[in-house]
């Protein structure tokens, strides 16, 4: 079904493989194959050592809650309607300068303004859980404490 | 061993158009008339300008404002990136260009017509993103305040700032805009308690954390300093100048790095001081990016008024007011009360203060710091007079 949603191209040289995870139910960043660093969002050259030979690793999806904001209108429609919804930015348990933008929810398929704003707290515990929006997977956040 | 710009180029021109939402006119035809205005201001004759500078998203073309403006032989012409950042940047690239004598008499405006609510980048997202913001928009994070939201609740979790602060700074502008007929919010008060009731856009940031939706257009003339003294206008000297895209930034989302609270201010402030013969205990007015309230207190960190989170007490006591305050900023009203065109009205009013006919003139000010966005790759200019 066509939804207002902006959403990811599936197909992009770089980038498709993350969103190929995340339909498999997996949250995967890139590592270095010659230097082991992990880097996100995914690009085609390691910035410490310049390779581009790239390995993806499935992290655990264990994250903490870094930042966020709770949108209000004017905003396009369809999160329009939602709102006023939550967007957090959570850091990665297993390196946390490595941070991703997603939005707290009760349950994988839960809605973006379910969650109660004014309980919302930076440094909370949450877990990756994937949302399904047309035919995109999107990696959200459930509390996890 | 490479010379500085220190004074070496004036801006010896100033020009703009009203502000407004729905202007008659369009945009090339604002774009003209700033520049005409600005030419006027300098009297320097249209065919004697050989340089151009904008934005990349100046939507008239240089043969286009050539044509209309009956402009020279143009021998030099540049664009800057990263809109709001672009501004003082654009100034600076005209002002390299004169003293590399690649022209002789450049000329540097923007001219928009952002009003409309059709006309607002955000609201012209393709449906399907294979850039950098596929990481950040699928999520609902659209607009430009969101994005500068996220790192201001960060901000105010890490060093304690608050809405007070931001209000500090929302309501410094409109008094100085108060007293400014060309600003938009001349006859608006602002008070305190309305800032605190105003309606969320996005939480933590309010109506009034943002800034103006503005048609107009504003230029500068700019030549070198041996020609500025033989002109009418009382010349402002391009002391330094800068740029600055920090190390693993990102523009708008600087989410995916080691620091995110420390911006492009920083890496423009370190050249912009090495550049220049004083420092920022000297400057006595400052003309600060303001599409955003928080962008303040971080710019003011950047260029090193404070320190690393003093951003926000900072700009208590007045701090930002004309007259008493120790940095009068944005005494025209900046983006959040006089206009929003992408910063550009920031340099006219550095040059009103140096040239002693601000509305709300700072006495015996002899320097200023005009700044461009702050979270996206940025510039920054060090006038004197």
């Amino acid at each position: 079904m066509e939804t207002e949603f902006v959403l990811p191209d599936l197909e992009a040289q770089d980038t498709a493989e993350f969103w190929a995870g995340c339909a498999r139910g997996e949250l995967l960043v890139q590592a270095c194959a010659q230097c082991g660093r992990w880097r996100f969002p995914p690009r085609p050259m390691c910035p410490d050592c310049r390779s581009i030979d790239v390995e993806w690793v499935k992290t655990s999806g264990r994250a903490t809650l870094w930042s966020y904001v709770v949108p209000h209108p004017p905003l396009l429609p369809a999160y329009a309607e939602l709102a006023p919804y939550n967007v957090i930015v959570v850091a990665l348990d297993e390196d946390p300068t490595i941070r991703m933008v997603g939005n707290l929810v009760d349950r994988a398929e839960g809605p973006i303004n379910e969650i109660d704003p004014a309980a919302i707290r930076i440094g909370e515990p949450v877990r990756v859980v994937f949302a399904h929006v047309e035919d995109v997977a999107l990696p959200r956040w459930v509390r996890a404490g | 061993m490479a010379t500085p710009l220190r004074d070496r180029v004036a801006i010896v021109g100033i020009g703009q158009t009203a502000f407004g939402k729905g202007l008659p006119d369009s945009e090339l035809s604002l774009a003209c008339q700033a520049i005409s205005a600005a030419l006027d201001n300098a009297s320097v004759a249209p065919e004697e300008v050989d340089g151009l500078a904008s934005f990349t998203m100046e939507l008239n073309r240089e043969v286009d404002v050539a044509r209309n403006v009956g402009l020279g032989d143009l021998t030099y012409f540049s664009q800057v990136g990263y809109g709001g950042g672009a501004g003082c940047g654009t100034v600076l690239q005209a002002a390299m260009a004169i003293a590399t004598g690649q022209c002789q008499v450049a000329v540097v405006w923007r001219a928009r017509k952002r009003a409309a609510k059709t006309s607002r980048p955000w609201a012209q997202v393709p449906r399907r993103l294979d850039d950098h913001w596929q990481w950040s928009r699928p999520f609902g994070l659209l607009r430009p305040v969101d994005e500068v939201a996220m790192l201001t609740r960060r901000y105010m979790h890490e060093y304690g700032a608050t809405r007070d602060h931001l209000a500090n700074v929302a309501l410094a502008f409109r008094k100085h805009a108060n007293r400014n007929p060309a600003a938009t919010m001349h006859d608006k008060i602002l008070t305190r308690e309305q800032y605190l009731e105003a309606r969320w856009i996005s939480e933590p940031l309010c109506l009034f954390d943002n800034c103006l939706e503005t048609d107009g257009a504003l230029a500068v003339v700019l030549v070198a300093a041996e020609r500025a003294v033989d002109l009418p206008q009382r010349p402002v000297y391009v002391h330094a100048g800068a740029q600055g895209l920090p190390r693993q930034h990102q523009t708008m989302i600087n989410y995916f790095n080691d620091d995110p609270l420390s911006g492009p201010s920083w890496a423009a402030a370190r050249q912009l001081w090495r550049g220049a013969e004083f420092g920022p205990a000297d400057v006595k007015v400052a003309q600060i990016y303001d599409a955003f309230s928080p962008l303040v207190p971080l710019s003011l960190e950047g260029y090193g008024f404070c320190g690393r989170g003093e951003g926000g007490p900072f700009t208590d006591d007045g701090t930002l007011e004309w007259p008493d305050g120790r940095l009068p900023t944005n005494t025209s009203g900046g983006g959040m009360s006089e206009a929003y065109v992408h910063g550009f009205n920031l340099v006219l009013e550095g040059v009103r203060q140096l040239r002693g006919t601000s509305t709300s003139q700072v006495a015996g000010a002899d320097t200023c710091l005009v700044t461009s966005g702050e979270g996206v790759p940025t510039s920054a200019l060090l006038l004197r007079n």
